[in-house]
């Protein structure tokens, strides 16, 4: 598939979500949303994970300072209700990127499995200052936003809200595109391929992963912001191990180091918990064996089939790196 | 708050240090032996508390619940290890994800099999009580807790100072390459290991439910507190878990106690600044 059949493709996905989703049930234009929104912190995860070769165990945590902050912000201080949700949002990358900015100086040393858990160990820190410095964050209750924001458009609709919440993804989707596209994306991936070849062609390494690092932060953070007012509640689960390992499950089940599987993965993870769940009781054998699965059947997720299928049927599959960069190992 | 709130609260510190003993040095010699991070370990730990409440419910016995429910989970690990890690080969990303895949079958599991209703386990009448110490009171659960704690940690110490296959494992966590390379079976070395650090899970699991509980969720609460004392202890290293599970019981109970709104805080950063210094761990071998 030639690039730019792939941005048709992609295009044309999101202007079917824009024409039909509004014309579901409201149950699932809120199930869209929540994906949509969830499926930013998952696609600046790949940033780490695809294109550099990091798979971080706490990416929730820079999802947890936007959403937190979101929050704060709306229920102590009344900002971000009206026009100025966009300066939230503005707040949303930047907190983000700062706290990814402190972490990353920690982490970005790291390499494999040292990596995975020094991210835990942070992640694990935001967590504990969510679940228990209970006067900023209401502890385990978290806190709740009573209403959304309102600026000509009210995005209490939530039809409306869909539609902002949409432009942001396509927005945050597009500019995650051109970075991996961009010369600084391609040293990304010579990282992932081999560091020590790329440090000896000059490259600083480190400096490089920093900035992916800190980039992935900004978008985790913005992904906060549009959950927290989603969702209406922010709570220590946002911020728990688990989300993290969501996140990454999500992007390997799309397909690492392809962005829009991480959106693939995080629509059907979310459809499969907040749908399935509703149908029947036994809805998280079918996650787990989904997760496992994959893992042994699809290492380089869904995004990877059609490569396969070409293959299989003899055709001289596509010869570009998207399918070996998945399943290569760290 | 006198010298005895203080003790009290060290006591309660060293006492939970031993809980996070027992879960912390299985994943510590997986980590050592296999280098997988392993995030069913605190699945283990819940479904070894589940196996004892079955087994106490049925038989009526907490002393044969903890046999039990230890050899049952190392069951469940030996055959993960075998069917499913081993297959994968070595990818710290694919063992992580295929580990947490597990984690959540085993949680809908323990739902389906032993209801979402929270349980504690009771111990015998005998444990319930306190003794008193120079004018202390303390329960004689926990001291029970360090004294199992003590003589696992002797056992296990014992066993990889002075026996065979213990020097076989010693071999394997230094250098896995060099130790196939003499002839040692580094497979079923892993698998031993495996099985032994699940079983060490599931008799914490059954030691700690009498004052933890026993609910859904607490896997993934005791997992990363488990993994803090790995990190500050050192990968595959007996001692430094044993020191690490200290510092962190310790930690605990006292930055509960001190400042308790940024009481995890305290306990996580650290780990973080010892990973990002020294990524094997205060006491972990280079």
């Amino acid at each position: 598939m030639t690039g730019r059949l792939k941005i048709s493709l992609v295009a044309a996905a999101v202007a079917v979500l824009a024409v039909g989703v509004p014309f579901t049930t409201s149950f699932v234009i809120l199930l869209v949303t929540r994906a949509l929104a969830f499926s930013i912190l998952v696609m600046s995860l790949d940033i780490l994970l695809g294109f550099t070769g990091l798979a971080s165990l706490g990416q929730a945590a820079y999802f947890g300072v936007g959403a937190y902050m979101t929050a704060i912000l709306a229920t102590k201080y009344q900002i971000g209700l009206g026009f100025d949700f966009w300066l939230v949002v503005l707040l949303g990358l930047m907190i983000g990127a700062v706290l990814a900015a402190v972490f990353g100086l920690l982490a970005i040393r790291a390499s494999g499995v040292y990596f995975l858990m020094i991210t835990l160990a942070l992640g694990q820190c935001v967590w504990g200052l969510a679940y228990r410095w209970n006067s900023l964050t209401g502890g385990d209750n978290g806190i709740n936003i009573q209403v959304r924001p309102k600026f000509g458009i009210d995005l209490s609709n939530e039809v409306t809200f869909f539609y902002v919440v949409l432009a942001i993804f396509a927005a945050s989707l597009l500019a995650m595109y051109v970075l991996v596209r961009s010369p600084f994306g391609r040293s990304l991936a010579g990282i992932r391929e081999r560091e020590l070849r790329m440090k000896i062609l000059g490259y600083n390494t480190w400096l490089h992963k920093y900035i992916a690092f800190v980039i992935a932060g900004a978008f985790g953070g913005l992904s906060g912001v549009l959950w927290a007012h989603t969702a209406g509640i922010v709570s220590p689960d946002n911020v728990v191990l688990t989300t993290s390992v969501d996140a990454l499950l999500m992007a390997v089940l799309g397909g690492a180091g392809t962005l829009v599987g991480g959106a693939i993965g995080a629509f059907i993870v979310i459809a499969i918990r907040e749908y399935l769940s509703t149908l029947v009781p036994w809805w998280q054998y079918v996650l787990g064996g989904m997760y496992v699965l994959t893992i042994f059947y699809l290492p380089s997720g869904l995004m990877g089939i059609p490569a396969r299928l070409r293959r299989r049927r003899g055709a001289p599959g596509s010869p570009g790196g998207e399918e070996k960069l998945a399943a290569a190992p760290s | 708050m006198g010298v005895n709130y203080w003790l009290i609260q060290a006591f309660n510190g060293i006492s939970y240090g031993a809980l996070l003993f027992l879960v912390g040095s299985g994943l510590s010699l997986i980590f050592g032996v296999m280098r997988i991070v392993n995030l069913s370990h605190g699945s283990y730990f819940l479904l070894g508390g589940y196996v004892a409440l079955t087994v106490i419910w049925t038989t009526g016995s907490w002393v044969l619940a903890i046999p039990v429910a230890a050899l049952a989970i190392g069951g469940v690990g030996l055959v993960m290890e075998r069917v499913f890690l081993r297959p994968l080969g070595f990818d710290p990303l694919r063992q992580v994800l295929l580990t947490v895949g597990f984690a959540f079958l085993f949680q809908q599991a323990a739902l389906d099999i032993w209801s979402g209703n929270n349980f504690d386990i009771e111990p015998p009448a005998l444990l319930t009580r306190s003794i008193q110490v120079g004018g202390l009171y303390l329960p004689l659960y926990r001291v029970f807790m360090i004294a199992i704690a003590a003589v696992i940690g002797l056992v296990l110490w014992l066993a990889m100072e002075k026996t065979r296959i213990g020097a076989m494992v010693r071999a394997t966590v230094d250098d896995a390459q060099m130790a196939r390379g003499v002839g040692i079976d580094t497979s079923r070395i892993s698998m031993f290991i495996f099985a032994l650090g699940a079983g060490l899970a599931a008799l914490g699991g059954v030691i700690g439910g009498a004052f933890l509980g026993i609910y859904p969720g607490l896997d993934f609460e005791i997992l990363p507190l488990a993994f803090a004392v790995v990190i500050i202890g050192g990968m595959g290293s007996l001692g430094g878990a044993a020191i690490g599970a200290l510092l962190v019981g310790l930690a605990d109970n006292f930055g509960k106690a001190l400042f308790p709104e940024i009481s995890y805080f305290t306990l996580y950063a650290p780990m973080a600044l010892i990973l990002a210094v020294k990524p094997t761990g205060l006491f972990g071998r280079e």
